[in-house]
């Protein structure tokens, strides 16, 4: 089938970008998006073009590298996917296709529709772990853990640090990733002990990398690959209000 | 180069590492402060080692070319990660899980490192649990296990089908903590181009800024590998797609030995290929061999839809010839078992090249809630790939590149053959021998980053300090640097007419087709002649657009293919050298009348470690006797 892409180019974070068009008619729906983009880019390096920049790595939706914006959605048209997971069964011959980087300014651009997600790596800097250094461990077995917490922590444990959340809120505000892990961490015996201070510093952390404001538009959730629910805020500002009060 | 020292310590197995912790030479924590060591990688090998050694003091800088530490390609693991608790009951001990990885790699790998290996399991799993992971549980809260193959207990610790990415963030997350406290410096998007020796050891790295191109220089008093395996030599592999062997071929240049390369395991049961764009094959974890049945059907070419199949009509091929261990027989059996059904004509799917694996029994006995509780995100994940509900109908799956137990040859210190440069998790080659047991790699990686390297690096690490702090502006970085830009420099002005990609997929072929799940001398011969062929066309004909001052994803690409075209030479030396068939190295002139690997102990009983000996040169080989002390080396039967 054919298809018309019309693609964020920016050769750099300084550099002003802008969308350009391509017509690909070999285009299977065989393929997955990403490796549609694969075959579009061998065409353009032979043609002598510079072929169009985008991260992935796992490509079965586990690590989080790939990410775009398809048609004004993060990931595409499909739910509870990343891009990798994303195939071009999705699409309709001679359907125009919209690619684009993650829009959120904690997030600039490097080079065409690759982003710096380091902010990420900087709030989980700020406590977003359990202290307990190599070797100090007791038995596993010596902490008991109800299976519902440990399967409610499992939930929240899932994210995959993509940014979606981020790409698809207006106020580009990342309390659904913050909230993954205050959860995972909160919900187990081990992660009490710090719970307090783990929230207090990634929230702050947050803030002052310049991530928005939640207003509760849900849209984080919806776009979501690993669909990490909105209770996991509730449950981020409940920690977070009892972390202040006491 | 002197004859191999594993350094193995005196004593009976059982006591080996308990006798060398008491002994081990100790750095004072001041003087720790003052040594720097680096670690390429942030797998469950990279991120479990820097975060131990952060701990104890050392100043440590990592590497990774991911945006992020976190997306290692460890975070794909999915089954498990095995642990010698015995929660089960079910008498597991340190020696029954030594003995299991010892027979399942075919009697190939070193008997001490194997037994410490499982010796510190159960502090795996404590410390994983301690940081979070929410491993498997019971109603009553307490951990759970499964069953992986070649084994008979129930031992394999989980998360789910993604074990993997709940122990990569867990690494990660003590990485963090270190990272925070200023004990490690984390170096994202950077590329290890080179190795650095000064004296003959190993002191530094040089890196390329993946964003801006820039070359780097990196000094350190040691020098960890954790770099990961190399199984995307195929090409199409389950690995993810930037996995590669560049950082361990760099240090094998400089000196370091590179042991088994040809041991690469081949993976059972991930989804078939199922057309020519693709970029990668994906993995159904073993974990699924508990409850999914192998079957091809009896009669050649049959297009009834499987459920229409009835039961007499329908093979169940790895029960019928492996009785005791039926469906969970070790990965290189279950293997060639599928692709000897696919080659005499039984294989399903569009291509053929595919069998069955059924829930349906476990389904009716289990109930969907119980499946979907154990597997639910792969049944999904198969769902999204092949638009088929493996709930309604079975599994497609076929074998697929997974892992390599070769790599870069370590003593029992986990050193290489240069001073000062350790190699650990996947880029080593120390704990599996001719075959890795599934969720043994996990273990072993994050047993050597968090509970022996940090012991082994401080017996080197107490004879360096007197040693000031490295400059980096010494006569051998310039030369490793120049060295490292004059090769880009090559590769970009060649400017031919094909890609990196396009050469990859054709060198994956050659080794898939004759240095695959079964080789033999001419295939092999024929493979070299290929390889030889295609590597001077590369050299000659290959296109790297862009420049190297810039994020050009297309010049690391080729430089890892480059490195490819030339351990792709290693690894057929290796397979023609080694006449026997043992574990995942399947010589078809090495086979018992009914088609199962023969061992030839007589003459193979070693590991191969090779040595780059200059360009045009043959390596050499250097054999490491293996000595069994504690094991009876018997015929691997797992009928
Ligand atoms: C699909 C799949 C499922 C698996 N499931 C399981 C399982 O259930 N249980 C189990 O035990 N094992 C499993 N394995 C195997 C296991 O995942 C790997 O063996 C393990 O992840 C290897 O970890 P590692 O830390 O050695 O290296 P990796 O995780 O591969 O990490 C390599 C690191 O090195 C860095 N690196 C490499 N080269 C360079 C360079 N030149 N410069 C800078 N950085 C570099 C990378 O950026 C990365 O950080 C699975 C493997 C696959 C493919
Ligand atoms: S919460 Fe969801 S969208 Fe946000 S980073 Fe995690 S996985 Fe991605
Ligand atoms: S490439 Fe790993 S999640 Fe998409």
């Amino acid at each position: 089938m054919k298809v018309r892409l019309k693609i964020w180019r920016q050769e750099n974070a300084k550099a002003k970008g802008a969308f350009v068009t391509y017509d690909f008619e070999e285009v299977s729906t065989e393929m997955s998006f990403l490796e549609m983009l694969d075959a579009l880019n061998q065409k353009l390096i032979k043609k002598g073009d510079s072929p169009i920049a985008f991260d992935s790595d796992c490509r079965e939706g586990i690590c989080g590298s790939c990410g775009l914006y398809i048609n004004g959605r993060p990931n595409g048209p499909e739910k509870g996917i990343s891009t990798c997971q994303l195939s071009m069964r999705a699409f309709k011959d001679g359907d125009t296709i919209y690619v684009e980087p993650w829009r959120a300014k904690p997030f600039p651009v490097i080079k065409d529709l690759i982003v710096d997600r380091s902010a990420f790596d900087k709030i989980l800097h700020a406590c977003g772990f359990i202290s307990v250094n190599t070797g100090s461990a007791p038995d596993g077995n010596s902490i008991l853990v109800p299976k519902e917490y440990s399967d409610l922590a499992f939930d929240s444990s899932v994210c995959i640090g993509c940014g979606a959340c981020v790409a698809a809120c207006k106020n580009a505000s990342a309390m659904l990733f913050v909230s993954a892990k205050v959860s995972h961490l909160a919900l187990l015996p081990q992660g009490r002990p710090e719970a307090r201070e783990r929230v207090k510093n990634m929230v702050m952390e947050m803030d002052r990398l310049g991530f928005g404001n939640c207003t509760n538009t849900g849209a984080c959730e919806a776009e979501c690959p690993k669909e990490i629910n909105l209770t996991n805020i509730a449950r981020l500002n409940r920690e977070y209000f009892t972390a202040k009060i006491l | 180069m002197a004859i191999l020292d594993a350094k193995i310590p005196e004593g009976s197995l059982a006591e080996k590492w308990t006798h060398y912790k008491n002994s081990v030479k100790l750095v004072n924590p001041a003087n720790k402060k003052k040594l720097d060591i680096i670690v390429v990688g942030t797998g469950a090998a990279g991120s479990s080692a820097a975060s131990a050694l952060g701990e104890l003091g050392y100043n440590v800088k990592v590497f990774c070319y991911q945006d992020s530490p976190r997306r290692a390609h460890a975070i794909a693991s999915q089954g498990g990660i095995n642990a010698t608790k015995n929660y089960q009951n079910d008498g597991d001990s340190v020696y029954r899980l030594f003995y299991d990885m010892i027979k399942g790699g075919d009697f190939r790998a070193r008997e001490a490192n194997v037994y410490r290996a499982a010796e510190v399991s159960s502090q795996v799993i404590d410390h994983y649990t301690a940081l979070g992971v929410p491993f498997a549980r019971d109603y009553g809260g307490s951990l759970t296990n499964r069953s992986f193959g070649g084994v008979q207990v129930s031992r394999t610790f989980y998360a789910k089908g993604q074990t993997g990415q709940q122990c990569m963030l867990a690494s990660y997350s003590s990485l963090n903590r270190q990272i925070s406290k200023g004990t490690v410096t984390m170096f994202s998007r950077r590329e290890m181009l080179d190795l650095v020796l000064v004296d003959g050891k190993a002191r530094g790295i040089i890196t390329r800024n993946l964003i801006t191109g820039e070359l780097e220089r990196h000094s350190a008093h040691a020098v960890v590998l954790a770099s990961g395996g190399y199984g995307t030599i195929y090409y199409l592999s389950t690995l993810a797609i930037q996995s590669n062997g560049s950082a361990a071929w760099k240090a094998h240049l400089k000196g370091a030995l590179f042991a088994n390369p040809s041991f690469a395991q081949i993976h059972p049961t991930s989804i078939p290929q199922l057309n020519e764009y693709q970029s990668k094959l994906t993995l159904m974890s073993e974990s699924l061999r508990n409850d999914g049945r192998i079957w091809v059907p009896k009669e050649k070419n049959d297009k009834r839809h499987p459920n229409d199949i009835p039961e007499e009509d329908r093979d169940y091929y790895l029960e019928r010839r492996y009785p005791a261990y039926g469906n969970l027989v070790p990965r290189d059996v279950g293997s060639r078992a599928a692709k000897e059904r696919c080659d005499a004509g039984y294989g399903v799917g569009p291509t053929g090249l595919a069998v069955y694996m059924d829930f349906r029994d476990a389904i009716k006995k289990q109930g969907d809630k119980t499946i979907e509780a154990k597997y639910g995100n792969l049944f999904q994940l198969y769902d999204t790939i092949t638009g088929i509900n493996p709930y309604k109908e079975p599994m497609q799956i076929y074998p697929s590149a997974h892992y390599t137990m070769g790599g870069l040859w370590v003593d029992y210190n986990l050193m290489t053959t240069i001073p000062g440069l350790y190699a650990i998790g996947e880029a080593n080659f120390a704990d599996h021998g001719a075959n890795r047991l599934g969720a043994a790699s996990l273990m072993q990686c994050s047993g050597d980053g968090y509970f022996i390297l940090p012991f082994t690096i401080s017996d080197y690490m107490a004879d360096q300090i007197k040693t000031p702090r490295i400059p980096v502006n010494l006569k051998e970085f310039d030369e490793a640097e120049e060295n490292v830009r004059k090769r880009l420099e090559k590769l970009i002005s060649i400017n031919g007419t094909q890609t990196s990609t396009f050469f990859h997929k054709k060198l994956g072929k050659i080794m898939w087709d004759y240095c695959g799940m079964v080789r033999n001398e001419e295939g092999l011969k024929k493979a070299a002649e290929l390889v030889k062929e295609l590597k001077h066309e590369f050299w000659t004909d290959l296109k790297v657009p862009g420049n190297l001052n810039e994020l050009n994803q297309e010049i690391e690409k080729a430089g890892r293919v480059s490195d490819f075209f030339d351990l792709a030479g290693l690894l057929i030396s290796d397979a023609l050298n080694r006449k026997e068939s043992c574990g995942a190295h399947f010589r078809e002139e090495s086979q018992t009348p009914d088609g199962e690997a023969q061992r030839n102990d007589d003459e193979y009983l070693y590991v191969a470690a090779w040595e780059f000996k200059g360009e045009e040169r043959p390596h050499q080989l250097h054999k490491e006797k293996l000595k069994f002390e504690e094991v009876e080396v018997q015929v691997r039967s797992y009928k």
